[in-house]
């Protein structure tokens, strides 16, 4: 049936086309942001604080319910969404509305172009879908990544970093003395550590000698030995990119800039979904940072057994598990997130930067002089 | 008055500056709560767990035997209200939420009995010494309820009916032995 329908789509869209890899880039994309990153930071906001009160001897939100089914209080995330929806959007009087509307955008949209570039799953063999094929055999497959660029992960960070400006316009567009030196912690913090995080990837690079996502879950094998993650600088790298990251994401330990309850952050003046934007974009950072974690250090789609079930599996099915594997992997690592968020007391502003600029990056540097003399002694 | 300085020392040693070791001592305390609470509400053993929510419109808890809750006029013997409008509560209410309005009571025995008892249970600050200045056991603030949240302010306050609904028969002596009580007691 997989092929007749190939077949169908093949007289409509040739295969190789121009319309054709555009047709696959849309449809890879909203596969990608309105199936997967959507609908978990949607359930991320559920989780987090109904994971959070388990963490701490509560319950947390468990009555949502659609009729009879509470489904564990899943719902309370829709329940959210409609409540933000509806309630009143303030604009202060003096806030630059067309910046004031242009910040929650600003802070949602580039970490979600900057996904583009994670490869989701194994290459679907098209037009040899319902047979099985070996992995790495198939001639011309189609990648399952949005954007296959060859910048790679300087793409990622090129984007991904525009996200500052949400925060600081945020900030400086409400109009509110507070939410500026919010947004100033907010452009401070992430400045500093995307410094780090660079840093961190660039001992990637020279272990993998690439800088493209798609290549590196390609030179990792499918046993969890063979993964990114083994070896000393490797280590090293992941525990600087893991602190990096949730600093990027501005959570706690690394939440001064918005500091929930204590300190006004960035956006005091938003209400309504335009709060609402800045908080699933948080989570959206969070799904983002995982999923960059697993490609570059948990083998991507990759598992164990995965050579094996590829040459007995239809193609389809095969690219079917290895996509619930790795969703089931950048969940494990939103989970460990939550986790973390949840342990840690907050740094202070001071402490903060001095943790970003004096340790962090001086061993970020040194981890990439050892990752050179890593490969040297290994070859 | 000069300001004392106290210096706090800093954690020493690289397992403590690291912070490293302590994060992940952290984050496997949490983890093991976590794993212990979710896997147990999974299974629906709360016993097991160690959660202390108390889900409350279903559970509730049961409140002390003196706990103060919504008040309630006693009743005599024959049903009528034991109060015989001596004015004594509104007089010690500190917040002014009785209203009590006497009449000449038909009986001959008592004097006055109230027309009108109210009391504006969003006024009432539950201090309980209108229980305390009552001489004939009339009003009481035991029935574990407390005052629940309505509409309208006026469904707040509680009329003689109201009061008297959860009422009781009081086992005290209506009227008291009068002042020489101690030789009737013996005789």
């Amino acid at each position: 049936m997989l092929d007749s329908i190939s077949t169908f789509v093949a007289r409509i869209l040739p295969y190789g086309s121009a319309s054709f890899s555009a047709v696959a880039a849309l449809a890879k994309s909203v596969f990608f942001i309105l199936l997967f990153t959507m609908p978990l930071a949607g359930i991320l906001t559920w989780m987090e604080r109904r994971q959070s009160a388990m963490m701490q001897d509560r319950v947390g939100p468990n009555r949502a319910n659609i009729g009879r089914f509470t489904l564990w209080g899943i719902p309370h995330f829709v329940a959210d969404a409609l409540k933000m929806i509806f309630k009143e959007d303030f604009v202060p009087p003096q806030a630059n509305k067309f910046l004031f509307a242009l910040a929650p955008m600003l802070s949602v949209a580039p970490v979600l172009i900057a996904s583009a570039i994670i490869p989701f799953g194994a290459p679907l063999c098209y037009g040899h879908m319902s047979e099985t094929v070996a992995l790495g055999t198939c001639v011309a497959p189609i990648e399952l990544q949005a954007a296959r660029l060859d910048a790679g992960l300087l793409f990622y960070f090129a984007i991904a970093s525009l996200a500052v400006y949400g925060a600081a316009l945020a900030g400086w567009a409400s109009h509110n003395k507070w939410a500026l030196m919010g947004g100033m912690r907010a452009s401070s913090q992430m400045m500093s550590y995307e410094v780090t995080m660079g840093m961190a990837v660039m001992a990637m690079f020279l272990v993998y000698g690439t800088l493209e996502p798609g290549a590196m879950v390609n030179a990792q094998g499918d046993w969890p030995w063979q993964w990114g993650i083994v070896g000393i600088p490797q280590v090293i790298a992941f525990v600087l990119f893991l602190a990096a990251a949730i600093a990027e994401s501005k959570r706690t330990p690394f939440d001064i800039p918005e500091g929930e309850s204590e300190i006004v952050g960035y956006f005091v003046e938003y209400s309504g979904m335009r709060f609402g934007m800045f908080y699933l974009g948080e989570f959206v950072e969070v799904i983002t940072s995982s999923a960059l974690i697993v490609t570059v250090f948990f083998g991507g789609w990759r598992f164990p057994g995965a050579g094996a079930l590829a040459a007995s599996l239809p193609n389809a099915l095969f690219v079917l598990a290895s996509v619930l594997v790795w969703s089931l992997k950048v969940f494990l690592f939103c989970a460990f997130q939550l986790l973390i968020r949840w342990s840690l007391p907050r740094f202070r502003a001071d402490q903060l930067l001095r943790l970003g600029w004096q340790r962090l990056l001086p061993i970020s540097i040194a981890n990439v002089v050892l990752a050179a003399g890593w490969i040297l002694l290994r070859r | 008055m000069g300001t004392t300085v106290k210096t706090v020392e800093r954690p020493a040693g690289i397992r403590r500056k690291t912070y490293l070791i302590a994060i992940l001592e952290g984050l496997w305390v949490t983890f093991r709560h976590l794993m212990k609470n979710w896997i147990g509400n999974t299974l629906g053993r709360r016993a097991k767990t160690d959660i202390a929510t108390l889900s409350y419109p279903e559970q509730k808890k049961v409140y002390p035997e003196r706990n103060r809750g919504l008040h309630r006029l006693m009743k005599r013997d024959d049903g009528e209200v034991r109060c015989v409008a001596c004015m004594m509560c509104p007089t010690v209410c500190p917040a002014h939420c009785i209203t009590i309005v006497p009449e000449e009571a038909p009986d001959g025995s008592i004097e006055k009995r109230p027309r009108i008892f109210e009391i504006d249970e969003l006024r009432c600050v539950v201090c309980g010494l209108c229980v305390e200045a009552c001489p004939c056991d009339a009003i009481r603030m035991d029935t574990g309820v407390h005052a629940w949240p309505t509409i309208r302010r006026a469904d707040a306050i509680l009329d003689k009916e109201a009061l008297l609904s959860r009422g009781d028969a009081s086992t005290a002596t209506q009227g008291g032995v009068g002042p020489f009580w101690r030789e009737k007691v013996k005789s």
